[in-house]
């Protein structure tokens, strides 16, 4: 009995050390930082009160909910099609679908400006079409489309997944029991994706609040939360502003993630 | 509540090109219970779908309820009662919103629902089990959920794809025993599907045996039984003995002896008799050694070798002799008979 502690705790032991070297002293480290300028503690006060700081986490908060929405209602609908259809291409089209993951942020940016910057094919279709350039990769809206971009692939991969362990009987029993097609998604098909769904936009939250790279190259008039934090950093000096920012954008992210974890929790242990 | 169901015509072939179904025709009487019955892959599930309207039938087949044909009507506007092997009940509802789910679709009041789901419960004996999660439930438990969930509906036709399969022996044969009385007492045209030839025979007030996508022959258990119609038929359903020897001066010669055989063509023939046509008899006119002996509880079956070229399998209530013991046989009178065409 001791002997299987001893060995237990010899197992867990470097994964401890290396939980505290990078993750919990870099956090406090952080922490600490955040409370080290001229204002100490109440500079978490002054970004919490700040128009400016405070516009942004509004921003940068809507724009993760947007993307994480949008990307779920696209990726739910195509991943159930996928996983329920066999068509000739189907395999080339899924593999194709997670080409988005292997591109950095800046790469995303750079093709977002291809597609709606200046020269970009949307403005030039829609020159065509009503005279006017419609040219919007360099706003939130830009931003919006890169997210979408590197978000919904890997949502449709785990839909996919889950949508292919959907018993198809309980389908056939609903609609047996007089369900419609709308009836048989509300209540069977979107209670069985519920967990995949709720892990899924938890993840694509969390990286539209955290993504750089896009932001960075589509750049000048985008104020998302990272952004301000690089611009407090580098050109700022503000180091302490900086370190406080990170800690908020970690906590709000944390936060979301934790609760969508208990909500998928309780869903699961009420679905069993 | 009693609809009459016909299919016409009836075939179903995926999109494959493997042909599950060969254009069928089938007739369940009002109230009448229809137990199909055959082996895997035959084709079973493929004929319940598409009586559910799960599946549509090949062009030229056509389902009619009450006369009515409904083979353009999906599933859910068919008002059938289902109940799956896998039961799928929704994980995310308890017993009683199971239960209730069909009538929430109708919109039935929710005092009303309320009340019904609880008939329904009380009907299955599951009242306590209302407010249970499905998966907190017992094969057993699960399945009378599901009975009741398809009947809550008050369906015109209810349909079982093997039901009890997933039941361990003995609460198979309980369930079999509570769902002939439910059967009989609601007087619903049902149709059910089952593997089982015993569940069949009990179950059935008909049964209709498949083959390879082709129904082989529909009648009474007891027809099934005793007048098989092809020799898969007499195979399929219950034992069957098949003895190979020459018909002669109204004896047909076995290499351990003979029996009667009136009425048959002489020269070679491959004759056949249930284990309970024949019996061990001191004064029999066939004899063999017992090779093994499997008791039943209310009988022994016996595996008697030597008799014929096959073993020979014979059933007795009495005191059963050991293995390795010489017996004789004697047959009843009509046994053995001519094998149907295959
Ligand atoms: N999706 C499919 N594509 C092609 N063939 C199929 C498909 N599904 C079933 N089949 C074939 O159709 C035939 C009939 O299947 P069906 O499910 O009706 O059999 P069953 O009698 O219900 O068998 P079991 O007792 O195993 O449930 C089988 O030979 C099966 O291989
Ligand atoms: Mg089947």
């Amino acid at each position: 009995m001791g002997n299987d502690r001893l060995a237990l705790a010899a197992l867990v032991a470097p994964a401890i050390a290396f939980l505290i070297a990078f993750f919990v002293f870099p956090l406090l480290m952080m922490a600490r930082t955040g409370a080290s300028g001229p204002d100490g503690l109440a500079t978490y006060l002054t970004i919490l009160v700040d128009a400016r700081y405070l516009a942004s986490l509004g921003k940068t908060v809507l724009l993760a909910g947007t993307v994480t929405l949008t990307t779920l209602a696209i990726a739910g609908v195509a991943g159930v099609f996928l996983a329920r259809h066999r068509f000739p291409g189907r395999r080339v089209l899924t593999a194709f679908l997670t080409l988005p993951l292997a591109f950095p942020g800046v790469v995303v940016g750079f093709m977002v400006i291809l597609l709606a910057g200046r020269q970009g094919v949307v403005g030039t279709i829609a020159e065509a079409l009503t005279g006017e350039r419609l040219v919007f990769a360099y706003s939130l809206a830009g931003l919006f489309v890169g997210y979408l971009y590197f978000s919904i692939p890997r949502t449709v991969l785990t839909v996919m997944a889950a949508a292919e362990k959907l018993d198809p009987a309980l389908e056939e029993g609903a609609r047996s029991l007089g369900a419609g097609r709308w009836r048989v998604v509300r209540d069977v098909v979107l209670p069985g994706l519920e967990g995949a769904l709720l892990a899924a936009g938890a993840i694509c939250f969390a990286t539209a609040m955290g993504a750089f790279g896009t932001a960075f190259t589509l750049a000048t008039q985008i104020d998302v939360l990272p952004m301000v934090i690089y611009a407090e950093f580098t050109v700022g000096a503000n180091i302490a502003v900086a370190a406080a920012l990170s800690f908020v954008l970690g906590a709000i992210t944390w936060a979301v993630l934790a609760i969508a974890r208990t909500a998928a929790g309780a869903n699961v242990a009420a679905a069993g | 509540m009693t609809t009459p169901i016909r299919l016409q015509a009836c075939g179903f072939t995926h999109a494959d090109g493997t042909c599950a179904l060969q254009p069928t025709d089938l007739s369940v009487e009002a109230g009448e219970t229809l137990a199909l019955l055959g082996p895997s892959g035959c084709g079973k599930t493929t004929l319940l779908r598409l009586v559910a309207g799960l599946a549509r039938p090949d062009p030229g087949g056509c389902v009619l309820f009450d006369g009515r044909d409904v083979t353009d009507l999906p599933v859910e506007r068919r008002n059938v009662g289902m109940v799956f092997q896998s039961y799928a009940l929704f994980p995310n509802l308890d017993v009683a919103g199971n239960v209730g789910y069909g009538l929430k679709i109708r919109r039935v009041p929710p005092g009303e629902r309320a009340a019904r789901v609880a008939r329904m419960l009380a009907m299955m004996r599951i009242q306590e089990l209302a407010h249970r999660r499905v998966d907190q439930l017992s094969g057993g438990q699960k399945q009378r959920v599901a009975l009741a969930r398809a009947l809550a509906v008050e369906p015109a036709v209810l349909l079982l794809d093997e039901p009890l399969t997933a039941l361990d022996a003995k609460l198979r044969e309980q369930l079999r025993v509570e769902l002939a009385g439910l059967l009989r007492s609601l007087r619903i045209t049902a149709i059910f599907v089952t593997h089982d030839q015993g569940e069949a025979l009990a179950l059935g007030d008909r049964v209709a045996v498949m083959r390879a996508g082709r129904i082989e022959q529909v009648g009474s258990p007891h027809e099934i039984y005793h007048r098989p119609r092809t020799r898969f038929v007499a195979s399929f359903v219950g034992i069957l003995n098949l003895l190979e020897g020459e018909v002669a001066d109204g004896l047909f010669r076995l290499p351990g002896g003979s029996l009667p055989a009136s009425g048959v063509a002489p020269g070679p023939a491959v004759l056949a008799c249930r284990p309970e046509q024949l019996r061990l008899d001191p004064s029999g006119t066939l004899a063999g050694r017992i090779a093994a002996a499997f008791f039943l509880g209310d009988r022994t079956r016996l595996v008697v070798e030597g008799a014929a070229a096959q073993p020979i399998v014979v059933e007795t209530v009495a005191a059963a002799p050991r293995p390795g013991e010489v017996v004789r046989l004697a047959a009843e009178p009509g046994c053995p008979w001519p094998l149907p065409p295959a």
